[in-house]
């Protein structure tokens, strides 16, 4: 069953790759050629996927972030046990087409976790994530055993400065976030950095001990090489998991940056928050681990 | 030597039943689809016969069966469908494979050890508890001994196994935490099995004709079957094998006699006897031997009556959670938190052998034995344990998969708004008050928000005007648990479920739909 799955597989590689030769490079990496430094990339009106390749290909394509033969992590956001069209993931579409662009840049295994909050089987599979990773040809980790954990120590925290971190994050080259933007009960949103407690083992101590400030503190262990914020469908309220599809609303966007603290504000923005109202936006640019003023950043707007 | 071939299909029908139960305690991944759970359990005898009992669809019935077969052919039943007697023949086969002593010997039948233990089962259900017949039931036995013993040796294989093919970087197997596996509820599932072992090892089925009600009950009701084993004046040798062979130890080679009523139908003795001397006779034509029942227990029987009405009155004391330090505010239950389909605590400890079934396939492990949460008469009958886990709002498969009747299915929208219990919030216990810092991990984890933040800044002393607070509105609660399970504090929780003697139905969550006209083409807001 696996070889026949990894034989399809190679198929369908070899025809993207094929198809990618044919049609050139504008097919997948768009417009490489005019890129520009952006600090961050916002993109609206499209499908999840299609937008996805616009903001990479602003941001030279996936080849700057992913080299040849490196190993890398997504993170998507699969806390709960809900389809795709409830908005508590994060979008599978999404998920897939990043992994596809890892595997075109040279990567050599990609893998995808969560630490979810509902029974995480469930959470895999009603997210669609597992597929899509698997259709992508990445490899669906769990990430609800504690013996994947493993003790990490960093300086520079107010409120942590250790943590149990999933062996994933301390073991791949790359590190991409993709958290989905959410209403949230506890922290008000939830976008990239709160999207971080997912790869930690003990949430309640965060929880206990000043949640915002050990959602600002945890970066400084490892920032994300890149934040891909799925704002496609997001809760308006009653996050982060949702009560029903009335509290959908699509938005058909997408963020992408390096800084974690821009995406966050300018996702807030999208969301009809202003980032210095969500504490964690804010001691998080205090603490100048990257910056929530919007105005200061060189940003890309495209409309599809 | 032509029977034989029935010893032939008893083995292989007994491997079958075996395997296909021993499967559905131990698969830990959720593997097996939940509908083939009650098709496979068809035929066990006491969930079968509670199910029947509870009003529950005739469909129910497969312990009607069982009695037609015992009336046709006397206890097959424990020979081939029992899982908890596959059990004990492979504890002595194996035994006896490397044991110089391979034979067995004839037993006494000890009547009385087993019509007053079937007696004092029955007086104990008449008064209002399971607790007797789950406790000796070989289905939900053997249930509770593999899902306490075997399901963690395969967990703990597929976990060492998991990891070494990490190593390689295979992830088609993963580790599985075993939660809250406790001390207590493994005790009795431990002493059975050491019982059944120790019995099995040296006197065969002793265990089936002294201590097991179904045992009993079919060996009362194979005394009237109409094929009944016995051995032929003319044929028999008197060689004694069959008598050697007997795990039941029911044959009396001296006198030429079959105790049926101790005979589990294993046809070894057909096989082994070089004769033909043991043959199939009709209760009719069958020697007349002396097999009084001894009833005459009038004042044994008055004496545990009182004793078990007695117990009734201490099972609805309350149950305390007693506190282990002194920190916060202690969590005092009421009730405990039945299973979804369950209906009420009443009619959940009134239906559930504690088989265990559920506990192996509830995806969540939310789903433990419980000690005295229920009374002395409901122990080990499974609860909602908070502390390890909480219940998916969209599963239902512990009512899919139970035997008894005791969780009955329930429909994944009415499981949606079937109230389990109550959430409570303690103030004094919430980080939000205790520190005035943001926590509403409850909330987070809500599927109904019953459990809702609300802004919390009193005499506005607080910095952070974005502080809210949890507010539940029992209403809408469905007692899953998630807030008491998610809640950080220690040791108390700020959250917690009090549990609902009768399930309720809750509020529908209101679904007002966002008004909210996007233009895609319009610009960004930053």
């Amino acid at each position: 069953m696996k070889r026949r799955d990894f034989i399809s597989k190679s198929v369908q590689a070899g025809l993207l790759a094929g198809s990618t030769l044919a049609f050139g490079k504008d097919f997948l990496f768009e417009k490489t050629f005019a890129q520009e430094n952006y600090d961050l990339v916002a993109v609206k009106g499209g499908e999840p996927a299609a937008m996805f390749d616009k903001a990479i290909a602003s941001l030279g394509g996936m080849k700057n972030f992913v080299r040849k033969g490196q190993t890398v992590v997504v993170k998507p956001n699969i806390g709960w046990d809900v389809s795709p069209d409830r908005a508590g993931n994060t979008n599978p579409q999404l998920v897939k087409r990043i992994i596809e662009h890892c595997f075109d840049a040279g990567a050599k295994s990609v893998y995808a976790f969560d630490h979810t909050c509902d029974d995480w089987t469930r959470c895999y599979s009603n997210s669609e994530i597992e597929k899509a990773v698997k259709d992508a040809g990445g490899k669906i980790v769990g990430g609800n055993s504690e013996s994947y954990y493993q003790e990490v120590s960093f300086k520079g925290g107010k409120k942590i400065q250790d943590a149990k971190v999933h062996e994933l994050i301390l073991q791949s080259d790359v590190f991409i976030n993709v958290p989905i933007l959410k209403h949230h009960s506890s922290s008000g949103l939830t976008i990239s950095m709160k999207n971080l407690m997912g790869i930690v083992w003990d949430r309640g101590y965060w929880h206990r001990n000043n949640l915002h400030q050990c959602i600002a503190d945890f970066p400084l262990y490892r920032k994300p090489d890149l934040n891909i914020v799925d704002a496609y469908q997001i809760l308006k309220r009653n996050g982060p998991r949702g009560v029903s599809d009335a509290d959908v609303v699509t938005l058909k966007s997408q963020l992408i940056s390096t800084d974690i603290v821009a995406a966050d504000a300018a996702a807030a923005k999208l969301f009809g928050k202003e980032p210095d109202t969500i504490p964690y936006i804010k001691i998080a640019d205090e603490m100048k681990i990257g910056k929530m003023d919007l105005s200061k950043l060189k940003i890309n707007r495209v409309i599809m | 030597m032509k029977l034989a071939f029935l010893k032939k299909i008893r083995v292989i029908l007994s491997l079958i039943f075996f395997f296909s139960i021993l499967f559905l305690f131990i698969d830990f991944r959720g593997l097996i689809p939940t509908e083939y759970f009650k098709p496979v359990l068809y035929l066990q005898f006491i969930p079968s016969l509670i199910n029947t009992l509870g009003g529950l669809a005739i469909a129910a019935g497969g312990f009607v069966i069982v009695i037609i077969l015992t009336l046709l052919f006397g206890r097959v039943y424990c020979s081939t469908i029992c899982p908890l007697g596959t059990l004990q023949d492979i504890f002595s086969n194996t035994y006896r494979r490397f044991k110089k002593k391979k034979y067995y010997r004839q037993l006494k039948s000890y009547k009385w050890i087993r019509y007053s233990l079937f007696a004092l089962v029955i007086i104990i259900f008449f008064s209002g508890s399971l607790i007797g017949i789950y406790l000796l039931d070989p289905f939900s036995n053997f249930g509770r001994i593999i899902s306490a013993f075997a399901k963690p040796v395969l967990v703990s294989f597929n976990n060492y196994a998991s990891f070494s093919l990490q190593k390689i970087d295979i992830y088609f197997l993963y580790p599985v935490e075993m939660k809250g596996t406790s001390l207590i509820a493994i005790t009795f599932p431990f002493i059975v099995l050491i019982t059944v072992l120790v019995m099995s090892v040296k006197t065969g089925r002793l265990f089936c004709n002294t201590v097991c009600p179904v045992g009993t009950l079919l060996g009362l009701i194979s005394k009237i079957s109409l094929l009944q084993i016995d051995i032929s004046e003319d044929k028999c040798k008197g060689c004694s094998l069959c008598e050697r062979t007997c795990k039941a130890g029911c044959i009396d080679r001296k006198n030429k006699t079959v105790d049926f009523s101790r005979c589990v139908g294993c046809y070894n003795c057909l096989t082994v006897c070089p004769s033909g001397g043991i043959e199939f006779k009709s209760c009719f034509t069958k020697k007349n031997k002396n097999n009084g029942i001894n009833l005459d227990k009038r004042e044994f029987i008055k004496k545990v009556s009182i004793y078990f009405l007695t117990l009734k009155g201490i099972s609805l004391a309350q149950v305390k959670i007693i506190p282990k330090k002194e920190s916060t505010v202690p969590i005092y239950k009421d009730y405990p938190v039945s299973p979804p389909g369950s209906k009420s605590i009443k009619h959940f400890t009134s239906r559930c052998t504690a088989c265990h079934l559920c506990i192996s396939a509830c995806p969540s492990q939310v789903l433990q034995p419980s000690f005295l949460e229920y009374g002395f008469t409901g122990m080990l009958q499974p609860l909602m344990q908070y502390k390890d886990a909480y219940c998916n709002f969209d599963c239902t498969i512990c009512s899919e998969v139970c035997p008894t009747g005791a969780i009955e299915s329930i429909l994944q929208e009415k499981k949606k708004l079937t109230q389990l219990g109550k959430a409570k919030f303690i103030k004094e216990n919430c980080i939000v008050y205790t520190e005035n810092t943001a926590c509403g991990a409850c909330s987070e984890h809500c599927p109904t928000k019953a459990v809702r933040m609300i802004s919390y800044n009193p005499q506005n002393t607080i910095a952070d005007k974005s502080l809210t607070i949890p507010e539940v509105k029992e209403e809408y609660c469905v007692g899953c648990g998630a807030c008491e399970h998610a809640c950080p504090v220690k040791p108390y929780k700020a959250i917690y479920v009090e549990g609902n003697p009768v399930h309720l139905l809750a509020k529908k969550p209101e679904e007002e739909k966002i008004e909210k006209k996007i233009d895609y083409q319009e610009d960004f807001p930053f």
